[in-house]
């Protein structure tokens, strides 16, 4: 009954679509798709698992496309999905896979036997700020006071984050401890399974901060549970006025996680210009930006060979970082 | 607090969402049923059909009906063909499965049905009642708790270490611990013993174990074994003793009693989680109980299984408390939940009971709602249910290898999947042949992975491995483990019945 319903209103809503859009879809013959499935290489409640949810929901909503599925395939930091879609790049035609900054990470350090170049690029769709997080009832009131507890005794200020060591988390919260001076090696990095786990830690005092995704720490710090450290945006974000950028506190930490999807290789060429076509639609509904707005998710629309050059230069700044920290 | 409830009466008895609870119930129930296929797959898939429902409080008690008719259906391919789809429903199948075996697959899946029914009854009173309270108790477990906890759940392989069998269970065991330690840890960040395998990058995965270890050996054996292949899947008086007696009743209802609070205890812990309640709780149970009744579990123990079923269901249920009152996820499944409730713009957490208090009380409600539902569908419906095991043999067979195949497919769509499967499976059947315990193994693989990532995170902390004595609650749950493991043991070596000791669960 329910399945009957949800058919009836996305054809609803895709014919008033389809008549909003009648003039640029004459024009362009149509951004519509009837289908994408949603290939999420993280656990349900992660950032790729928000960011794949949350686009697809407005993509639905829009009316772009008809509807959209999801499936979660956890393993290898996101690896073992990379490797499905390549193995079975004949099939998923109807497939795209959801990625962000650890895809270049993972790649530098040599987990992934690929990389992003044996994929077809898609799009860049949005950037996450990372943020340095604390407990609401924590003695550190800005970073500084976190950095001066770790110089009086490195091994009592237990960071937490949502990956691996070496992975993204960890990077983020080397940056910051490197720009602020403090030996970003010597810095005590707790791995967690997911961002809610790292959460949860923070909240029950077993680690002194945590770095995570901005978008993952707006809903706790609203609700008062955590207190933000720091953000790596230039300037303050609407979603959470109160967080302080690493920046105004006098520390150079400048880092966007972007978000975007990737297809399989060997896509043919009318489906990877159907998926740049939706996803660049995508901005102008108001159903994105709700999401969006929600979210506290950055709009950084990078399609085709503007994601290729972005993703190349990122590559880059990376691995130097990677090399200057000690990862690589 | 009153005004509340009622305010949640009123919003879950409406007609719409007694429709949608039952729905959510019944498809919940049906998919549950299929192995590979747990809570978390069933809610993320139906989350699309919720967000379309409008209204938040009907959309999430559509997803509370799934999410219960999910935990409650999984235990029935335990049950049935001793193929336990998800992690929490594998203790279910020590005794369920040989109770089937024993022609009282009907008697054994109405026991179920009641203790699922009183653990997750009993969890939202006590959801209700503490769930504010709760949430300092939620975190009092750091990394070293957790471990400490794990070990306690190990303790579990005690009931298959019978005469005998002490080596070969331990044997098994770390057989268990040492496959879990395939893929990337926590600690390393690097893929360990995985040949170069990228299949084996993320570890072995539990449902292809799963079915590899429980049902492929068991349908093997109904076409190698033909005299057992008739108490198996014989004739249709087999499934005769549907009801259970007053006598069993009475046996089971203090089990079921401890073991909902307990379990709810144990769920409301964010790392913890059914899993590692039904384990517990099966420990436990089995820890407490005299004599023959001990000998019993592990060989068809009405108790045996009364006591996992109450207590993944009420650790379901007080996986709640970390989701609503704080909006951390205590696991997979309200994890995904909570990606719900977010699509629906409602931010769970202490603010939630304030501002959408609809939402927060009819959930509550529609827990308890959803459990007398489950339990009116469930008991007309066992007797045709396991009217699946009168099926002769050479369709029984095809069915259960169908089963177990999909099951360790779908949930990754990896075709490699089938290839371990089968490989394990061969080599599952030998060990069968050779009277080694394969629960010990399955335990061992479960509890392995959390228990390193947490020992490693505590250690990390600690800066070497002094929490195991510095900390006391720790210290505590160790020594409750390593009683839990060896009195049993040393009991049964001077053949005079002890004690028995009062229930240890992790104290809060």
């Amino acid at each position: 009954m329910s399945a009957l319903r949800t058919g009836r209103r996305a054809l609803l809503t895709a014919a008033v679509a389809s008549v909003a859009l009648a003039a640029p879809a004459l024009a362009q013959d149509g951004p519509q798709i009837d289908h994408i499935h949603f290939l999420i290489g993280g656990g349900a409640g992660g950032g790729w698992d928000g960011t794949a949810r949350g686009t697809g929901e407005a993509l639905t909503a829009a009316g772009l496309v008809e509807t959209a599925t999801f499936e979660n395939m956890s393993g290898g930091g996101g690896g073992k999905a990379i490797g499905y879609m390549i193995e079975n790049a004949n099939s998923l035609h109807d497939t795209m896979l959801v990625s962000s900054t650890p895809i270049v990470i993972r790649s530098l350090t040599g987990f992934f036997p690929h990389n992003f170049r044996d994929l077809t690029l898609i799009a860049g769709t949005i950037g996450d700020y990372a943020a340095i997080i604390t407990n609401a009832d924590s003695p550190y009131q800005t970073f500084g006071d976190l950095i001066a507890a770790f110089e009086a005794d490195p091994s009592s200020v237990a960071v937490g984050g949502g990956s691996v060591p070496g992975g993204m988390d960890h990077l983020v919260a080397a940056m910051a401890f490197e720009a602020a001076g403090a030996d970003p090696i010597a810095l005590k990095y707790i791995p967690y399974d997911a961002g809610g786990a790292m959460n949860a830690a923070l909240l029950s005092g077993e680690i002194a901060a945590g770095s995570t995704g901005f978008s993952e720490v707006v809903a706790l710090a609203s609700a008062g549970e955590i207190r933000v450290l720091g953000i790596t945006a230039t300037a303050r974000v609407s979603a959470l006025p109160d967080a302080p950028t690493f920046e105004e506190q006098g520390f150079d930490v400048d880092f966007v996680n972007w978000r975007g999807f990737f297809a399989a290789p060997g896509l043919p060429e009318d489906k990877v210009a159907a998926y740049r076509g939706v996803l660049a639609a995508m901005y102008d509904t108001a159903e994105w930006e709700a999401v969006r707005a929600r979210n506290g998710w950055v709009n950084i629309h990078n399609s085709g060979d503007d994601f290729l050059a972005f993703l190349e230069n990122q590559e880059q700044v990376i691995g130097d970082l990677m090399h200057k920290l000690g990862f690589l | 607090m009153l005004e509340g409830i009622l305010l949640g009466l009123s919003t879950a008895l409406s007609i719409q969402n007694l429709l949608m609870v039952t729905g959510g119930c019944l498809v919940g129930t049906f998919i549950g049923m299929l192995p590979g296929l747990g809570p978390m797959s069933i809610i993320a898939i139906m989350i699309p059909v919720a967000i379309t429902v409008a209204d938040p409080a009907a959309a999430l008690i559509l997803l509370a009906g799934v999410y219960y008719g999910a935990v409650f259906g999984g235990s029935t391919s335990s049950i049935l063909i001793n193929a336990p789809g998800v992690p929490s429903t594998v203790a279910s199948s020590f005794d369920g499965y040989p109770l089937t075996r024993q022609g009282k697959a009907g008697k054994a899946l109405t026991v179920a049905a009641i203790a699922s029914f009183a653990g997750g009854t009993v969890g939202a009173i006590l959801l209700m009642a503490f769930a504010p309270a709760l949430v300092s108790v939620a975190l009092l477990f750091h990394s070293a708790e957790y471990f400490a906890l794990m070990v306690v759940g190990l303790s579990a392989i005690a009931a298959f270490a019978g005469k005998g069998q002490v080596a070969k269970a331990t044997m098994m065991t770390l057989f268990g611990l040492i496959l879990a330690t395939v893929g990337e840890s926590a600690l390393f960040n690097a893929p360990r013993f995985t040949m170069g395998l990228m299949d084996l990058q993320s570890g072995l995965s539990f449902i292809t174990l799963a079915m590899a270890l429980f049902a492929l050996p068991e349908a093997i054996y109904l076409v190698l074994d033909p005299k057992r292949s008739q108490t198996g899947g014989g004739k249709s008086g087999e499934i005769k003793e549907l009801y259970i007696t007053k006598a069993e009743a009475r046996q089971i209802a203090p089990v079921i009693g401890r073991q909902s609070i307990q379990g709810f205890l144990i769920g409301v812990l964010p790392g913890a989680g059914a899993t590692i309640a039904s384990f517990l709780g099966y420990a436990v149970e089995r820890n407490i109980a005299k004599g023959a009744d001990q000998e019993a579990f592990g060989k068809g123990s009405l108790k045996g299984l009364a006591a996992p079923e109450s207590a993944n269901n009420a650790a379901s249920t007080g996986s709640f408390v970390p989701l609503l009152t704080l909006g951390i996820p205590g696991s997979g499944s309200t994890a995904v939940l909570l990606g719900a409730l977010i699509a629906l713009n409602v931010q769970p957490g202490p603010r939630l009971m304030m501002d959408n208090p609809e939402v927060f009380w009819s959930v509550i409600i529609s827990m308890y709602i959803g459990n007398v539902i489950l339990l009116i569908l469930n008991l007309p419906l066992i007797p045709y249910i396991a009217k699946v095991l009168a099926l002769p043999r050479n369709y029984l067979v095809p069915f259960i290898l169908f089963f177990t195949m999909m099951g360790s497919y779908i949930g990754q769509n990896n075709a490699t999947e089938l290839l371990i499967l089968v490989g394990m499976g061969v080599f599952a059947t030998i060990l069968r042949f050779a009277n080694f315990p394969l629960a010990p193994l399955l335990i061992g693989f479960i509890l392995g992975q959390m228990m390193e990532d947490n020992f490693s995170r505590a250690a990390n902390i600690a800066d070497g491995a002094s929490f195991l004595w510095e900390r006391p609650m720790t210290l505590g749950m160790l020594i409750i483990a390593l009683a839990l493991i060896v009195l049993p043991t040393v009991r049964s070596r001077s053949g005079q019945p002890h004690k028995p000791k009062p229930p240890e669960g992790p104290t809060p």
